[in-house]
């Protein structure tokens, strides 16, 4: 089936399967005051979602809920609640195999017990967008944000974007199926917010129209047999390579896991022109840059609004997507800059280790601030991290510590 | 699938493979075969790495012969030896991760149900001991605590014996395996009772030495799964490797072995009893006529 062929036509609620390039850029918007979780459940009322497989976990319990009242107003096809994120991630993977357009959400502890799927996932190529609203995944336990379990995501061959605000998160979540479906990624798509932070505010984002949605999945266009036994019956395997000790054994496994890196490489391409590229810059041309991804771009914004104040001029560079990493961007954004300051929400800082490996001279990188296991971040920390970075004197201590 | 599939596109017949050619030409798809029948036809699983003398990889042949559907049936498993026959077949055969098959099969069936509504696509989870009783376990019990509706096929040969003799829930007390060095210390798991507990339309426990009942169990536990809730066959599918039987004594031990400790049993739901007389046409479910009423 051309997935075009619907577009035009209602759904069972009266939704019109719409060309998404014209439901997201063109459709008229209407500006609304939500909660990033009520702004989840919009983002899928839309989504012609077939799936969705729930499990309680902070901060991403009340999305998931949320999306069970579309599934009882009939926006969903089927929607129940697991038994723990590594049996829902199994589920969502089986929908997936089924030929199903499937959506999830978990959080910290959460991914970790998941884990073992989102390789799986990936070498599988299945499709399904998985929400994660970060949080602390330490002992002693912590359910405030805390950005750590993106750094494990990022190693999986999955797409891992990290949206900053709820708009991010609206629009990404349409886009991100656009991007996943495509059948030259047909991967799955970790679209991540800072747990809290965006799920738990309020926000004005700009809707598209109600009666509007995304065109069904159609699962043949994807790169590898949909497991409906709708294909003509072949053997699909002579000896497994699992059992195999040889060349061709591991050439096999290696060329396959080459083919994941490739395809999410290939998805630059549908992202760039959905997101309008893999960063956002402002000013560049400063010698003092902030290049982050998440909330903590927020709070560099704030951060260099305080700094204008004093004459001190930085620019900004805001990651959308952590895989595919925006490498060459991300070198031609800094090239000019002299100190490159990573706010960061995790402990480990993996977003500067990412950077310092990206760009020549990664002595500029200042791999900080960091806060984690729930501490918010204010923007003075960022304006005395940039003014120490300058040897400034800093008449500002709040916070530290 | 449609049937449609199963044919040569025209001209191209002399240049497909023969074993493309013999599926085609002689196989299952569409055709009513029978465990009876084999050596006459086209299996969908033929050549397998298993070892010599596997009552298991006997067992998972007489299983697939059985599907009511082939041609509209998909596998699902984990880790184990049974995966390395299965997914040889000329079915799909998904893997996802360790120990969740019934996961995985939840999600399928369900996908599959939206998708393409009253056609019959059969799940059935093939799986190990391990995979089933120890690993699976909470995504097993839940699967059938939530009524999904495909089948559970575990093949139990008491020992983990891809991984090379370890002890499973399912290995009887007292067994010496490795990571047992001491002898079992607790009893074989009761997945029986507990498939009852957790609400199963149709239990089975059969040994792989009696192909009819096999194919009878699976047929009935496929079409059951269709319509009325989840289904369970435990089958006992020796490891001769590790439990040392020599190979001309594999079927001799599952004779033993049923009469001693895996004797057939069968529960069918009342409900499934009905679906099946009334569906399928199976005539020891028909409900008798009840005896007249005598007055006194």
């Amino acid at each position: 089936m051309e997935p075009t062929s619907v577009i035009g036509t209602k759904n069972k609620k009266n939704q019109v399967f719409t060309d998404p390039r014209i439901m997201m850029r063109e459709a008229p918007r209407t500006p609304s005051f939500y909660t990033g979780s009520e702004v989840i459940k919009e983002a899928i009322r839309r989504a012609s979602i077939d799936v969705m497989i729930a499990y309680p976990i902070t901060p991403q319990s009340e999305a998931a809920a949320l999306i069970g009242e579309l599934f009882a107003e009939g926006y969903i096809g089927d929607y129940f609640r697991g038994e723990s994120e590594f049996a829902v991630m199994s589920q969502c993977a089986g929908a997936a195999f089924g030929g199903a357009r499937v959506f999830t959400t978990t959080a910290g502890p959460g991914t970790m017990r998941a884990m073992e799927n989102f390789p799986m996932w990936a070498g599988a190529r299945l499709p399904i967008q998985c929400i994660v609203t970060c949080r602390g995944i330490n002992s002693p336990l912590s359910i405030q944000p805390d950005t750590i379990e993106i750094s494990y995501l990022m190693q999986t061959g999955m797409l891992v974007w990290h949206a900053e605000t709820a708009q991010d998160f609206y629009d990404w979540i349409l886009m991100g199926y656009m991007v996943s479906e495509e059948p030259d990624v047909h991967l799955p798509l970790a679209l991540c917010c800072d747990g809290f932070f965006v799920t738990h505010t309020k926000d004005v984002v700009d809707l598209t129209p109600t009666d509007m949605c995304l065109p069904p999945y159609d699962p043949y266009r994807s790169p590898v047999p949909c497991m409906d036994m709708e294909c003509p019956p072949v053997r699909m395997m002579r000896d497994p390579f699992i059992m195999k000790s040889n060349y061709i054994s591991y050439a096999t496994h290696a060329s396959w896991q080459q083919e994941i890196w490739a395809a999410a490489e290939r998805s630059r391409k549908h992202t760039i022109a959905w997101l309008n590229g893999l960063i956002e810059t402002e000013d560049i041309d400063a010698d003092v840059l902030i290049v982050t991804s998440g909330t903590a771009v927020s709070q560099g914004r704030e951060a260099i609004r305080l700094l204008a104040d004093e004459g001190i001029r930085v620019g900004l560079v805001k990651i959308k997507t952590l895989r595919p990493w925006p490498e060459e961007e991300i070198k031609e954004a800094t090239k000019h800059a002299t100190h490159i300051i990573v706010p960061e929400f995790n402990v480990i800082g993996w977003m500067a280790k990412e950077i310092k490996a990206t760009i020549p001279r990664s002595e500029r990188v200042v791999a900080g601030p960091r806060v984690c296991g729930g501490m918010t971040m204010p923007p003075e920390i960022i304006v005395e991290e940039i003014k120490r970075a300058l040897g400034v004197r800093s008449t500002t201590l709040a916070a530290r510590g | 699938m449609s049937l449609d599939y199963v044919k040569f596109t025209p001209g191209f017949e002399q240049f497909m493979p023969k074993e493309y050619r013999d599926m085609v030409e002689h196989g299952p798809f569409g055709k009513k075969t029978t465990v009876s029948q084999m050596g006459s036809f086209k299996e969908i699983l033929e050549e397998h790495p298993m070892c010599a003398g596997c009552a298991m990889t006997l067992f998972i042949r007489l299983a697939i012969i059985a599907f009511p559907n082939p041609e509209d049936t998909i596998t699902v498993g984990t880790a184990g030896c049974g995966r390395l026959a299965i997914s040889q077949a000329a079915i799909p055969f998904v893997y996802g991760n360790y120990g969740d098959q019934n996961g995985v099969a939840s999600g399928l069936s369900r996908g599959l149900r939206l998708r393409f509504g009253d056609k019959p696509k059969d799940v059935v989870v093939i799986a190990g001991d391990g995979g089933t009783a120890d690993i699976g376990f909470q995504q097993v019990l839940h699967s059938w605590f939530r009524k999904e509706r495909f089948t559970t096929i575990m093949l139990d040969n008491e020992v983990y014996g891809n991984t090379g003799g370890q002890e499973s829930g399912m290995t009887t007390r007292g067994a010496v395996l490795k990571m047992a060095p001491l002898g079992k210390k607790f009893e074989k798991m009761d997945m029986v009772t507990m498939a009852k507990v957790a609400g199963c339309s149709y239990i089975a426990t059969v040994v792989p030495n009696n192909p009819r009942r096999v194919e009878s169990v699976i047929k009935k536990a496929v079409l059951i799964a269709r319509d009325i809730g989840p289904t369970y066959i435990q089958a006992y599918t020796s490891c001769n490797i590790e439990y040392a039987i020599p190979t001309d004594k594999v079927m001799e031990d599952a004779k033993t072995v049923e009469d001693d400790r895996y004797k057939f049993t069968e529960y069918v739901s009342d409900e499934a009893k009905a679906y099946l007389a009334e569906r399928y046409g199976y005539k020891e479910f028909i409900p008798k006529a009840t005896a007249a009423v005598t007055t006194a």
